[in-house]
């Protein structure tokens, strides 16, 4: 009898992420057998893993799997290499922390790693269901990277602050999809958008009250302003490495998703969710930027700054065309380089009796230490956009899109804010060439580190001077789509 | 047959009943109960959808999302018992304060 089977060739779009998945699974097990003196190999496992899936999704064969359920196209490979960058560079972060901190490296990696898958199939879902899911994943796994670092009491409180708003979010999301679903009868955002371009449903209060829900969840994965509020906790009590692979890759994951389902779910709606969206990122802007002019800790500004930087990156998604998603989708490759680099600074001036992350601490660094400040100043221009670093050509192409889709009052604002936020960036700057240093900082400059440091300056500086093939490459992703 | 809508308002409610808790509770386990019960509004919403639509998605949805949910549970409690040993003996959110500014 000729029974039905399995089709291999079904599971080829999938590749990358079953590999990753025994990445994570690799180094479960290395970590419980290969004994206390080889755990400094695991960065290196996941280093080379990702490496591996890097190469894998830049290859990507293009079209649809499991019936339209996932997606492999140009747009969803851009955003799976951000965050293949994400991982790669926190695994070299950890690489370094564990010198000075207590971190289980096994568990750490095992679950960047998980997460990471999560964030590939958010980046491809073509369905709500897969969406769901993939979301899941990543956001358990970094519930659980929050609170990794135990004995200290702040990271407990970051997590299950994290936790409590992540679930709540999640639930609104889910209610928001079931009155989608039960409006449109699919799951699938392609047939979602065909069903709700008939009359009946474009002015249907159930399909958009639907519609405002998932906005609401996605604004509170990426931080935006009214849903950022536990962002700047989160941030601050997690592990240093983790902060800033939580700001590159659940927040790309993030746009991915956001991007899909407004510009190829609801594309009919842009009139509604492109107005609200541009006075939700104008208030994230002025939030971000305005409390972060008040923090003494390094950590907590760079927070406000990730909140700040979503606004940005928000003013791509609004325009709903294709031109402003590519703007968005390089600004968040530029943004992953920059943001890293100023964390890993932060890594590099902890030390296990002091974390150093206040700006008194950053006084006169560049005596102390003229390399690690003069990193740290490249990168402090490219958050404020000051060219000719990469900053500046994310920020140009965004506020370009975004003028071109008519909205000048959010450009207007941008611009504002922006000019606020060179105050506080600028000031750690001032602090580390104008000040005289207090104390000796000691700083050491190890492989993991000196790797990270060395790709986010080659990232801003190359991406700042020629931004070209970048933009190329985004646009060109989307014209596939 | 009992009418959609009445599954609908019922959601509707559980899922209201959920964000009050959500919103007013400062126990942590109760919060987290308050989202469990959003959730279970949702899946009620799916079900009853599903059946009327006659299409299976909803139902699958379901299974997915009580499958998260059960994993979902068993992270929050992990955190909340290693914050009880870490902190100061509580479950009370006003008195988990350390980050604030």
């Amino acid at each position: 009898m000729d029974t039905a089977i399995v089709s291999w060739t079904a599971f080829e779009p999938i590749l990358p992420e079953m590999f990753l998945v025994c990445i994570a699974l690799a180094i479960i097990g290395f970590d419980l057998f290969a004994g206390k003196q080889r755990e400094q190999l695991i960065p290196w496992i996941t280093v080379l893993g990702g490496l591996i899936v890097l190469g894998m999704v830049a290859g990507e064969k293009y079209g649809q799997a499991f019936d339209g359920m996932f997606i492999t196209d140009g747009y969803a490979s851009f955003f799976k290499v951000v965050c293949m960058i994400g991982v790669i560079m926190a695994a070299l972060m950890s690489e370094h922390f564990r010198r000075s901190e207590a971190l289980p490296l096994g568990e750490y990696n095992s679950l960047m790693v998980l997460s990471a898958v999560g964030m590939l199939i958010m980046a491809s879902a073509g369905d709500l269901m897969v969406l769901y899911l993939g979301l899941e994943l990543m956001a358990l796994s970094v519930y659980c990277l929050v609170g990794l670092h135990h004995g200290d009491p702040k990271t407990g409180e970051a997590a299950m602050k994290y936790f409590l708003m992540g679930g709540f979010a999640s639930a609104i999301l889910l209610y928001g999809m079931s009155l989608v679903y039960g409006l449109t009868g699919t799951t699938n955002i392609a047939k979602i958008a065909q069903l709700s371009s008939s009359g009946q449903l474009l002015t249907n209060p159930a399909l958009m009250a639907g519609l405002g829900m998932m906005i609401a969840a996605f604004c509170f994965k990426v931080a935006i302003a009214p849903f950022h509020f536990w962002t700047p906790d989160v941030y601050e009590g997690a592990p240093t490495p983790v902060t800033a692979f939580m700001s590159v890759g659940p927040k790309a994951a993030g746009f991915a998703v956001f991007g899909r389902v407004l510009v190829s779910g609801f594309p009919q709606f842009h009139d509604s969710w492109g107005t609200l969206l541009s006075v939700l990122a104008l208030l994230t802007m002025a939030i971000g930027n305005i409390t972060a002019l008040s923090q003494v800790s390094i950590k907590r500004m760079l927070a406000y700054s990730a909140i700040a930087h979503a606004g940005y990156a928000l003013l791509g998604v609004l325009c709903g065309t294709p031109e402003g998603l590519s703007s968005t989708m390089s600004y968040l490759l530029i943004y992953a380089f920059m943001n890293m680099g100023a964390f890993a600074i932060l890594i590099l001036m902890s030390s296990p009796d002091n974390h150093r992350e206040t700006l008194d601490d950053f006084k006169g660094l560049a005596k102390t230490n003229p390399a690690a400040a003069f990193m740290m100043m490249i990168f402090m221009f490219s958050l404020t956009g000051i060219p000719p670093t990469a900053g500046f050509m994310g920020k140009f192409y965004l506020l370009k899109s975004a003028l071109a889709a008519g909205y000048t009052m959010t450009v207007i604002g941008a611009v504002i804010f922006s000019s606020i936020s060179a105050y506080f960036y600028l000031r750690v700057v001032r602090y580390m060439y104008m000040s005289d240093p207090e104390h000796e900082v000691a700083i050491n400059f190890t492989p993991g580190i000196s790797v990270v440091l060395g790709l986010s300056l080659l990232g801003v500086i190359g991406l700042g001077l020629f931004p070209g093939s970048m933009i190329a490459q985004a646009a060109g992703a989307l014209l596939g789509q | 047959m009992i009418p959609l809508s009445w599954y609908m308002a019922l959601a509707a409610i559980l899922f209201a009943i959920g964000v009050c808790g959500f919103l007013t509770r400062r126990n942590i386990i109760i919060m987290f109960l308050s989202t469990e019960l959003m959730l279970n509004a949702v899946n009620l919403n799916f079900v009853a959808m599903s059946h009327y639509l006659e299409s299976m998605n909803g139902q699958v949805f379901t299974f997915f999302i009580i499958t998260v949910a059960a994993a979902e549970a068993a992270i929050g409690l992990g955190i909340a018992v290693s914050l009880y040993r870490s902190s100061r003996h509580t479950v009370h959110v006003d008195e988990i304060n350390e980050l604030k500014g």
